[in-house]
């Protein structure tokens, strides 16, 4: 299995998520310029965090119009696994793979601290390794991490199984909606989530409760 | 010819910002504010082409990019040069 981690202009968490899947995964895993315009090598393709353009504008709005992001789009309608880590889950709603939107934290400021999440569906290539009763905990860093919908959406995010994760109540501090931390398209290959997984995955960190999801998608143990 | 574009969030969206920024005026005395809600203001400079062309580039430019339509809202004025 390979993985592919796109890098845009002010990506920083790429060399993190690389380090996971090479280092502690012995995975294949290239970085991808965001100028590219061919994945079809990639059996998984990541959007790391970071700030992409800046985030001038809005986070990830302009990132969207990489070249890069067409074949992210049909790399998901073969089905391909896409996982968006914090920026990169800004990318895929901007890019409408992933509903809703991720708006100033209710705080108005930015974030940085480690967090416990809940596993809200554990049948899913990103999940089937997590025991949905054990908490995940991972940091959280970031100014636009306020989940936002319409009622609709919510409902339709919560009645079809597409909530990932939740912050537990008490770590919701950037104001998502329903507690939301991460979601998934309908047809489940496509994750975007707030929290920093890649941050969790190496024990000299203290923490390796992100590895799990990364795990997940490579079906191992 | 110029556009002013207005992005501003829809209703029943809740804008932390400017709820923090209506609270800072109403410590420092600035009263009887109901509500005040921060948005985006962008100018643009067209050169010298029709109003329905600097409309349609407006509509274009807020549409594929400037708002994000889960959360916000626009509208904009054309100015004519004097």
């Amino acid at each position: 299995m390979k993985f592919a981690v796109v890098v845009f202009p002010g990506s920083n968490c790429d060399n993190d998520s690389f380090y996971v899947l090479k280092k502690i995964l012995n995975v294949s895993v290239d970085f991808v310029w965001h100028k590219e315009t061919n994945l079809s090598k990639y059996d998984v393709i990541v959007i790391p965090g970071g700030f992409s353009y800046g985030d001038h504008l809005r986070a990830g709005a302009i990132a969207r119009f990489s070249p890069i992001m067409n074949e992210v789009v049909n790399s998901s309608k073969k089905g391909k696994p896409i996982i968006g880590i914090c920026n990169g889950f800004q990318v895929l709603t901007e890019t409408g793979l992933l509903t809703g939107s991720l708006m100033v934290n209710k705080t108005v400021k930015f974030i940085s601290k480690n967090i416990r999440l809940k596993t809200c569906n554990n049948n899913s290539i990103f999940t089937r390794n997590i025991n949905n009763s054990e908490p995940l905990e991972m940091p959280i860093a970031h100014k636009q991490g306020n989940f936002c919908a319409d009622n609709k959406t919510i409902d339709f995010l919560e009645q079809n199984d597409l909530i990932a994760f939740k912050y537990y109540k008490e770590n919701n501090f950037n104001g998502s909606m329903n507690d939301i931390a991460g979601i998934m398209n309908k047809t489940k290959n496509v994750l975007g989530m707030m929290p920093h997984p890649e941050r969790a995955s190496d024990s000299i960190l203290g923490n390796i409760s992100g590895i799990k999801i990364f795990e997940s998608i490579l079906g191992s143990n | 010819m110029k556009a002013n574009i207005y992005i501003t969030y829809k209703e029943g969206i809740l804008d932390p910002q400017g709820t923090t920024v209506n609270k800072a005026l109403n410590s420092i005395g600035v009263k009887n504010i109901n509500s005040l809600k921060i948005g985006k203001y962008i100018e643009l400079e067209l050169g010298n082409i029709s109003h329905d062309e600097a409309k349609k580039i407006c509509e274009e430019a807020c549409t594929k990019l400037l708002a994000n339509h889960n959360t916000e809202k626009f509208n904009y004025e054309i100015l004519e040069n004097e």
